[in-house]
């Protein structure tokens, strides 16, 4: 019964408690909804663990309301799926309970907000069916556009118009794209589009093509790939610390959106429509690994270098998927598992970090000694070694499986120099803005807000996830390796979704 | 009828476009909807387009998708309420800066003034 439902489990737990939190609860409600979110980020994990385990032999396929796909829309859970659900629970928990202590004040409906982009984030990973992932799309968004206003402020307001903006048209064109892909095959079902675009020949071959180059560029919006990036900086930079630290896990979205996509629908046996846009990943990735190592460089404030940081995963990870390998599509999944979390872990700090140090915030210089300068300090010196690349932590591994997973000369003598030159570049910067704000401050007394202990845990708890995946690398390697089999053969998915009806 | 159709879709497009790359932010949404009004027929005219004919298999030799017609109108749900958002933000913008300009043409640069 539970297991035969499991899979719609992840999605049911937010939007119940987000309906739950909606609820006036008297005089003080806010207690009564932070133990609701809190219970609701306890329960996905556990729920995501069940799945993770359930889905590692075959895909799980839900079909809701009993409609059999391809006519019903389906869930589906595969390993990757469930991993990725998997990574968002553990992301919303410490975050959610950093949120706790008073930033959920700032504005109304936090509580609400954060469950119903943790429905939106979680319904997009496992949706099997491209119409429902436009639908998730739109729930995930319309609560990031709230969730990035949050706490209000004008130059918050113009990153936000900025991003809804943009995100709309961004809707538009995902709603022509499907529309093109509709019109040719008559089908939005995953799978079974992966059968009829393979079977495709001639003009509508070629319509088809436009289509997915058209659904690349919608993913490649939210992923914040070169050309459409320009976004991501500034709202990320500008909004309070929690939401950018739950935000770490929006460019994945569109970056899980792509790997699906162009494996399942446009990987190597797509017929006509084989290997659709992976030179132009390959390139754009490269280019937006370079904009984002010269922003990183460049910028005076720590949030903003952060944002940047952002921009180099999402170029680093894209450019890797591009050269279409198991190794490569599994050093992807190992770097999004270690840049997720450690982006969120620096977002919490930095956001620490500006508030103890007062007036000068998170700026790049010299000001007076924080109150908890030496926690916040070696918490920063973790972070920082881990997401430059160094030995010993999980940017290190990360980093090497991406270089491992280049092959021919052409692409070791891209990849390598940008990587390896991006790294350097990033351990500059941090390494100027540690030794700014950590070492050269002013004598004097040190400022006196303070954060509970109790607070700084869940930025702890982010880091002993990045210590954890650096000493169980080599188990999380093994299951990323499957993984990356089954998203490069995707028979079994197709079978899983349509019950091994179809003619091949 | 197809002609009109797509040219009827083309110009609601065209001129959407032209609205969106606009500085301002009324024309940006403006803009906007309009292109929203140019998906939504677009996706209606996915299934192709059928005159008088029922949407049930079966009982007529022709028939039109129904599929699209569903699409639409989640589709239609959802752009409403995000124009409806994105009006109400960009009023706020404009109340709170006191110009609907979308990027402010004096300050270029407002790193760290949280």
């Amino acid at each position: 019964m539970l297991t035969q439902h499991l899979v719609i489990l992840p999605l049911l737990i937010p939007m119940v408690t987000a309906l739950l939190q909606l609820l006036p609860w008297g005089e003080n409600p806010q207690r009564y909804r932070r133990a609701l979110g809190m219970l609701s980020c306890t329960l996905l994990i556990v729920c995501a663990i069940f799945l993770l385990n359930e889905s590692a032999s075959a895909p799980l396929v839900y079909a809701l309301g009993s409609w059999q796909a391809p006519y019903g829309i389906v869930l589906v859970a595969d390993s990757l799926s469930s991993l990725m659900v998997l990574l968002t629970a553990v992301l919303a928990f410490p975050v959610l309970w950093f949120a706790c202590y008073g930033e959920d004040n700032l504005g109304s409906h936090f509580q609400a907000l954060f469950q119903f982009q943790l429905l939106g984030i979680i319904g997009a990973f496992l949706t099997g069916d491209l119409f429902n992932l436009f639908v998730f799309f739109e729930v995930l968004l319309i609560s990031s556009y709230a969730l990035l206003m949050h706490g209000g402020g004008k130059l918050k307001l113009r990153a936000t118009l900025h991003y809804v903006l943009l995100n709309l048209t961004g809707s538009a064109v995902f709603l022509i794209s499907l529309g093109v892909i509709y019109g040719i095959t008559g089908t939005l079902n995953m799978a079974d589009l992966a059968i009829k675009i393979a079977a495709l020949e001639g003009d509508n071959a070629s319509i088809a093509r436009a289509g997915g180059l058209l659904l690349l560029i919608v993913f490649a919006l939210k992923a914040a790939l070169l050309p459409l990036y320009f976004w991501l900086p500034q709202a990320y930079a500008m909004t309070t610390g929690t939401v950018a630290a739950l935000f770490a896990i929006m460019t994945k979205v569109g970056i899980y959106a792509i790997i699906r996509v162009f494996t399942l629908i446009f990987g190597d046996d797509a017929g006509a429509a084989a290997l659709l846009g992976y030179d132009w990943l390959w390139w754009l990735g490269l280019g937006t690994l370079a904009i984002g190592a010269i922003g990183v460089l460049g910028s005076r404030d720590l949030r903003l270098v952060i944002s940047y940081l952002v921009v180099i995963s999402v170029g680093t990870m894209l450019t890797v998927f591009s050269m279409n390998s198991e190794r490569s599509v599994s050093a992807v999944m190992y770097y999004m598992l270690h840049s997720t979390l450690i982006t969120a872990a620096l977002f919490l700090l930095v956001d620490v970090i500006a508030k103890q140090r007062g007036k000068t915030a998170s700026r790049i210089i010299k000001g007076r000694r924080m109150a908890q300068h030496a926690a916040l300090g070696i918490m920063f010196f973790i972070a920082a070694i881990a997401i430059i690349g160094m030995p010993p932590f999980s940017g290190f591994i990360g980093k090497l499986l991406i270089l491992e997973a280049a092959r021919t000369g052409a692409q070791v003598a891209l990849l390598w120099p940008l990587v390896l030159g991006s790294t350097f570049l990033v351990m500059i910067a941090l390494s100027r803005a540690g030794s700014r704000m950590f070492w050269h401050t002013f004598d004097g007394k040190p400022g006196d807000v303070t954060h509970p202990q109790s607070q700084l845990i869940p930025i702890g708890m982010l880091l002993a996830a990045i210590i954890g995946i650096t000493v169980f690398a080599d188990v999380i390697n093994q299951f990323i390796e499957r993984i990356a089999y089954d998203a490069m053969h995707p028979a079994a998915y197709i079978d899983a979704v349509l019950g091994g009806q179809h003619v091949k | 009828m197809e002609a009109l159709y797509a040219t009827t879709v083309g110009m609601l497009t065209a001129c959407s476009i032209y609205l969106i790359l606009r500085g301002r932010s009324f024309p940006i949404v403006i803009g906007i909807t309009m292109l929203s009004y140019a998906v939504n027929l677009f996706l209606f005219s996915t299934g192709r387009l059928v005159m008088n004919e029922l949407p049930i298999i079966g009982n007529q030799a022709n028939y039109t998708d129904p599929l699209p017609q569903a699409l639409v109108l989640t589709a239609i749900v959802i752009g409403f309420a995000m124009t409806a958002y994105s009006i109400i933000l960009a009023v706020r913008v404009r109340g709170e800066l006191g110009t609907d300009e979308v990027n402010e043409p004096n300050t270029s640069d407002a790193e760290g003034q949280r």
